[in-house]
C-alpha cells in the first residue's frame, strides 16, 4: 500500500513535466538550452493566442521552435532572434513587448493606476484626519437628555 | 459629500461598457500583419507540378493575390471555389502550397480546378514562415512591384470579397496602370 502511494506521488510529479510540448533538440552549447527555454517562454504562439511557443502543440509553434533552434546553432543572439520573429509576426509575438509609444500604456498603465489609487487614498485620509474632532460631533445637553429618555423608556408590551 | 462624486460610478460604468461593447466586435485571432509595406520575401522553390523553379521575381509585374493553402486545411476547401470564380473573372492569383504532401496537392488541383497562375511548393514551410503565416488560408495582396500591401486571414467568400477585398485589389490594379 505504502509503495503504491509513493508511486502515485512520484507519478504526479511526472504529470507536471509532461505539460510542455516535447522536442528532442541536442544543443551544441550548454547555455543554448537555457536560452532556448527563455526564448520559447517569451515568444507567444501566433495561432493559439494565450500560450507561449514552449507550451504550445500547434504546428506553427513547433516550426518556430525549430527556427529558434536553428538560429541558436548559427550563433545568433537573443535580440536577433526576437527581431526575426517580430519582423514576421509583429509585436504581438512578444510577451514582453518593446517599449514604444504604442506600448507605453501597457508598460506604465498599471503602475499609473496604482499611483492614482494611492493619491486618492492619501487625499481622503488627509481630509479625514484634518476634519475637526474637537467634540463637535458630541451631543449637546438637550440631545443627551433626549437620548437618556429614549433609552430609559420601557415598552409596556 | 459632494454631489458630483455621485456620477463617478456611472461614468466608470459607461467607460467600461464602451470598451466591452467594442470588444464584442473585435476578433482577437486577427493579427495585424507585420509584413505590410515590405517586399515579398525572397524564395527559391519548385512548382507543385515540378516543372520549374520559382523565385520572388516571378511574382512581379502584376498586382496579385498570393493565397496560402494546403490540402490539410479544411476551410481552404470552402475557399477554393471562390478563388476559381475570381480567377475566371481575371483576378491574378498565385498559390503557395504550404506544408503539404505534394501528391495530395496535385490531386486537389486536378480535382477542384487550379485557380493559381503559379503554384509554389513550400513543403518545408520556410516561405510561409518568412511571410508570417500562422494558419491557412491566408491571402496576401501584392502590388506590381512585389510589395505586400495587405493581408487577409481566413476564408475569402463572396461576401468578404465583394465588401472588403475587391476594392483593395481594384486599387492595386488602378495603381499599376500607367
Amino acid at each position: 500500500m505504502k509503495r503504491l502511494l509513493v508511486a502515485a506521488v512520484l507519478a504526479m510529479g511526472l504529470a507536471g513535466m509532461a505539460h510542455a510540448a516535447i522536442d528532442t533538440y541536442e544543443f551544441a552549447k550548454d547555455g543554448d538550452r537555457e536560452r532556448f527555454r527563455e526564448l520559447t517562454k517569451e515568444l507567444r504562439c501566433p495561432k493559439c493566442q494565450n500560450q507561449d511557443i514552449a507550451d504550445s502543440n500547434a504546428p506553427i509553434a513547433a516550426d518556430l521552435r525549430k527556427e529558434i533552434f536553428r538560429m541558436l546553432g548559427e550563433g545568433k543572439d537573443n535580440q536577433q532572434i526576437i527581431d526575426f520573429m517580430v519582423d514576421r509576426y509583429g509585436d504581438f509575438v512578444r510577451y514582453k513587448p518593446a517599449l514604444t509609444g504604442k506600448t507605453a500604456l501597457l508598460w506604465f498603465g498599471p503602475a499609473g493606476l496604482l499611483l492614482a489609487g494611492v493619491a486618492v487614498m492619501a487625499v481622503i485620509l488627509r481630509r479625514r484626519r484634518a476634519a475637526p474632532s474637537d467634540g463637535s460631533d458630541a451631543l449637546s445637553p438637550e440631545e443627551r437628555q433626549r437620548l437618556d429618555q429614549l433609552l430609559d423608556t420601557k415598552t409596556d408590551d | 459629500m459632494k454631489r458630483w462624486l455621485m456620477v463617478v460610478p456611472l461614468a466608470e460604468f459607461l467607460l467600461v461598457a464602451v470598451f466591452l461593447y467594442r470588444g464584442l466586435y473585435l476578433d482577437p485571432a486577427e493579427l495585424p500583419s507585420a509584413m505590410i509595406g515590405k517586399p515579398f520575401p525572397a524564395f527559391n522553390l519548385p512548382s507543385v507540378q515540378g516543372d520549374k523553379t520559382l523565385t520572388q521575381a516571378d511574382l512581379l509585374g502584376k498586382p496579385a493575390l498570393v493565397n496560402v493553402w494546403g490540402t490539410w486545411c479544411i476551410s481552404c476547401r470552402v475557399e477554393h471555389p471562390v478563388l476559381n470564380k475570381l480567377a475566371e473573372k481575371g483576378v491574378v492569383i498565385y498559390g503557395i502550397n504550404y506544408k503539404d504532401d505534394n501528391a495530395a496537392a496535385l490531386k486537389w488541383l486536378a480535382e477542384f480546378h487550379n485557380p493559381y497562375q503559379l503554384d509554389i511548393r513550400d513543403e518545408e514551410g520556410n516561405l510561409g514562415l518568412n511571410l508570417g503565416v500562422y494558419g491557412a488560408p491566408e491571402t496576401f495582396f501584392i502590388d506590381a512591384k512585389g510589395v505586400i500591401r495587405d493581408k487577409y486571414v481566413g476564408v475569402i467568400d463572396e461576401v468578404v470579397w465583394r465588401e472588403q477585398l475587391a476594392a483593395k485589389y481594384q486599387a492595386l490594379v488602378d495603381e499599376a496602370k500607367p
